[in-house]
């Protein structure tokens, strides 16, 4: 054992199995070799805690002593990363824990916490709001998604990323994936080799679909071009953005495409190994991810891929704050630059993918590429659902689609992006168009509300979601946030400041200008677009 | 040494319209100094790797979406540098006002300076601003941490870690405004790693951890700055060789530091150190 001053409680016999089941069987002699290769394996932190936690319902003093002592984590540093998730409970409390989604799709269903439940931001079940998580410790634990039935998709014609869910291809057949098509991008990619995979994906003009629109083909071109020949690609399919659920709809429903655009990516950037990191709230993703994974050793040519389970942090969507997550650090972003392609994962040439992104890669590499987007459609909408359209299409022809009758105003892009006015309607879903107009496409978030819609408490239900959701690390966001929280509520109870809008206003630009990341810097987005489309607080 | 020198590279950027010549590696920050420019800092320290998470010194660069972090953000050849726009001024007075709305920084020098110089109005959100509220901790008789003053800088957590002391007693724990520097499961620092070296005092920037002396002499209302002298000496306790600055307050050592500058302690010392000084009174 390192020199390490280590908590006194011991785990009991079943949290110690947990641990062990993640870390393996504990060396025999613990001398200063091993506390070496311990520390090695620090990243392992996060899915120890969340092993302990999902046998005994908590994270006790025992099970975080044991796992920094495994690990060879200071206890204060373990403390630090166990205190930052949010779905990590540091106090004993009831085995069977269920979160109910109080943000803003399933507020406008009426969503209600019953007693004894937990409130819980966006759960990525919007389709079918109002959502419960319900999380279960024991011998044998399991996590499940209510309602439990996914609904089948509102739309049928017309699709290329969502073809294989709509033609009812079992998601958990590697059989029917093949049979469907599946592996024939993988095989053309290797027949292309590296540099011209790259090269069409460039041609493509594929923009990343987390929300940043960075080009793909750019990013792997710059990891391909290091010289640090360890690299790695990192599915980000830690969708947390309020009202975002198309990346969950992708995974449970296709996996095994999201193995095989991940191999392709591994393949074209020269990394050796590849991570899919997903938010915990996706108990039914990481399954069939994981059997996909399991499946496909096949396919891959040791390509290796592991799936990584997140503990309830937005921020972790954050790239450079996954990788935080990974290494079994506290999710909090790193300044840029560096950037990833440079230094990312374990300080290795990393490049990061959505899960739709990484979608269109293969719709790429079958060589019939044309843009789609798939937009999440939620709120006071008829047919709620996964959308997929053509680039270019007005807001109007989808609300239509989706069957809207009554719009007071739509929230595009999420919680990070911007309100639309009833006015501004025929805005074509375009990045260029969007951007024109000082609103996003950010993760194909179209939310409608309607006529009796609670406006002023939807703002301070994303006012309340980026004051939680701050990792704290940068002033500007830690304070900012709570100071726009504050504004909010004195606007809404019209006891406000005299100059209240000018600071709001004053907030948003420096939270935009000094924070370290998007978290911050789109924190006031949406408040400023509700003062400004909207009309509120005049 | 002239050798490593003259293998580094020149670059040359401009800083409010003055070209300057950096050292390849050199900050934004470093280039500041260079041109006399003040630039403020509260989380920077010198001997500390930057985390830049103050904020307070944000530079506007020519084609940066943000402002960017002077302290972290490395120089490059044509770089165009503004230090003094509306919209840095914006930026670090808002800043200052978050911090100074939200923690009590009656003993922090250095911020209070700024939001002097900024004309920052930490109370323009009101009474019912939202502050950051700790009991004081005193659980051992060498130091004090009172983190209704702590700032979240992150230098004590780095002094403990890997920058100097190894001893990792302490991290951030906690999440957005409920961040805060804590021990494991929030024990108390007998109970912790702590060895108590008080590296953490040293770069403690607004006083939220401070020596039992000070504290007890603050409440007492004798702790008086005015009235202190500095004697420099080595310290006798091994042969190491720390430069120790004592502070002298008639006649009584009422606190020991050494200089960051110092080419064997930057800074730090040991328990023995700081604190073991108590015998020299004893006559």
């Amino acid at each position: 054992m390192a020199d390490l001053k280590l908590l006194d409680a011991p785990p009991s016999d079943a949290e110690r199995v947990a641990i062990d089941a993640v870390l393996g069987a504990p060396p025999e002699e613990n001398g200063h070799r091993t506390a070496r290769a311990d520390r090695a394996s620090r990243h392992l932190l996060l899915p120890a805690l969340r092993a302990a936690q999902r046998r005994v319902g908590w994270v006790s003093e025992g099970a975080l002593g044991y796992a920094s002592r495994r690990l060879s984590v200071p206890p204060a540093e373990a403390y630090g990363v166990a205190s930052f998730y949010a779905l990590l409970a540091l106090e004993e409390r009831p085995a069977d824990v269920t979160h109910v989604c109080t943000d803003l799709s399933c507020a406008l269903q009426g969503a209600t916490v019953g007693l004894g439940e937990h409130s819980s931001p966006c759960l990525g079940l919007c389709e079918r709001a109002p959502a419960k998580y319900r999380t279960v410790a024991g011998e044998a634990p399991f996590e499940e998604q209510l309602p439990a039935e996914s609904p089948p998709l509102p739309q049928r014609e017309g699709l290329r990323l969502l073809r294989r869910i709509a033609d009812g291809v079992d998601p958990t057949s590697l059989d029917a994936y093949v049979a469907a098509g599946g592996f024939e991008a993988l095989a053309r990619a290797r027949e292309l080799g590296p540099d011209a995979v790259i090269a069409e994906v460039t041609e493509s003009k594929l923009l990343g679909r987390g929300g940043a629109a960075f080009p793909t083909g750019t990013k792997w071109r710059a990891v391909r071009d290091q010289s640090e020949q360890t690299r790695y690609v990192v599915c980000n399919a830690d969708e947390s953005e309020p009202g975002t659920f198309k990346d969950r709809v992708l995974m449970e429903s296709d996996p095994f495409a999201l193995v095989e655009a991940l191999t392709i990516a591994g393949f074209a950037t020269g990394a050796q190994k590849g991570f899919v990191y997903i938010r915990a709230e996706y108990p039914l993703a990481h399954e069939r991810v994981q059997r996909a994974i399991d499946a496909t050793a096949a396919y891959r040519n040791g390509f290796e891929i592991e799936l990584r389970v997140g503990a309830g942090a937005y921020v972790c969507g954050e790239e450079t704050a996954l990788f935080q997550s990974i290494e079994g650090k506290r999710g909090e972003p790193r300044n840029k630059p560096p950037f990833p392609v440079e230094v990312g994962l374990f300080g290795k040439p990393t490049a990061v993918n959505n899960v739709e992104t990484l979608f269109n890669v293969l719709e790429v590499m079958r060589g019939d590429y044309s843009e789609t987007r798939l937009f999440c459609v939620s709120g006071n909408v008829e047919r709620p659902g996964l959308y997929e359209l053509p680039l270019g299409v007005p807001l109007r022809a989808l609300l239509d689609q989706a069957g809207a009758p009554s719009i007071k105003a739509v929230l595009l892009g999420g919680a990070a992006g911007a309100f639309v006015s009833p006015d501004m309607l025929d805005i074509e879903l375009t990045h260029e168009a969007t951007r024109a107009a000082g609103l996003t496409l950010g993760s194909g978030v179209v939310m409608v509300f309607d006529e009796n819609a609670d406006l002023i408490g939807a703002l301070l239900r994303i006012a309340e979601f980026f004051r939680d959701e701050s990792c704290g690390q940068c002033v500007p966001c830690r304070v900012g946030t709570v100071r726009q929280e504050e504004a909010l509520k004195r606007l809404a109870s019209g006891r406000r400041h005299d100059d209240e809008l000018a600071t709001l206003g004053e907030l948003a630009q420096v939270m935009r200008d000094a924070s370290i990341c998007g978290l911050g810097q789109t924190a006031a987005n949406a408040v400023e677009s509700a003062i400004a489309n909207l009309g509120v607080f005049a | 040494m002239t050798t490593l020198l003259a293998a580094k590279k020149m670059i040359e950027l401009t800083v409010d319209g003055q070209a300057v010549r950096v050292f390849e590696g050199s900050t934004i920050l470093d280039a500041c100094r260079q041109l006399g420019i003040e630039t403020p800092t509260l989380c920077y320290g010198d001997t500390l790797t930057p985390v830049n998470v103050c904020r307070v010194c944000v530079v506007e660069l020519e084609g940066a979406r943000t402002l960017v972090p002077s302290c972290s953000r490395r120089a490059e050849a044509g770089m165009v540098v503004h230090t003094d726009s509306e919209r840095v001024r914006t930026s670090r007075r808002l800043v200052l006002e978050l911090l100074g709305s939200s923690v009590d920084l009656s003993t922090a020098p250095e911020a209070l300076a700024y939001i002097d110089e900024y004309d920052a109005k930490p109370d323009r959100f009101g009474p019912d601003a939202a502050r950051v509220a700790h009991e004081v901790k005193i659980d051992n008789d060498l130091y004090v941490r009172d983190y209704s003053k702590c700032i979240l800088c992150y230098r004590c957590v780095e002094a403990c870690g890997v920058d100097h002391q190894n001893t990792f007693a302490i991290a951030v724990a906690g999440r957005g405004f409920d961040a805060h520097i804590s021990t494991e499961l929030d024990v108390t620092l007998p109970e912790s790693a702590c060895v108590y070296c008080g590296n953490c005092i040293a770069v403690c920037p607004t006083g939220a951890l401070m020596s039992k002396r000070e504290y007890d002499m603050r409440q007492d209302g004798t702790w008086d700055e005015s009235q202190q002298g500095v004697v420099t000496t080595v310290c006798a306790y091994c042969g190491v060789g720390c430069n120790l600055e004592l502070h002298v307050q008639e006649g009584e050592i009422v606190n020991v530091t050494s200089p960051d500058d110092h080419d064997v302690t930057s800074g730090n010392l040991c328990v023995k150190g700081r604190f073991g000084y108590r015998f020299v009174e004893t006559r």
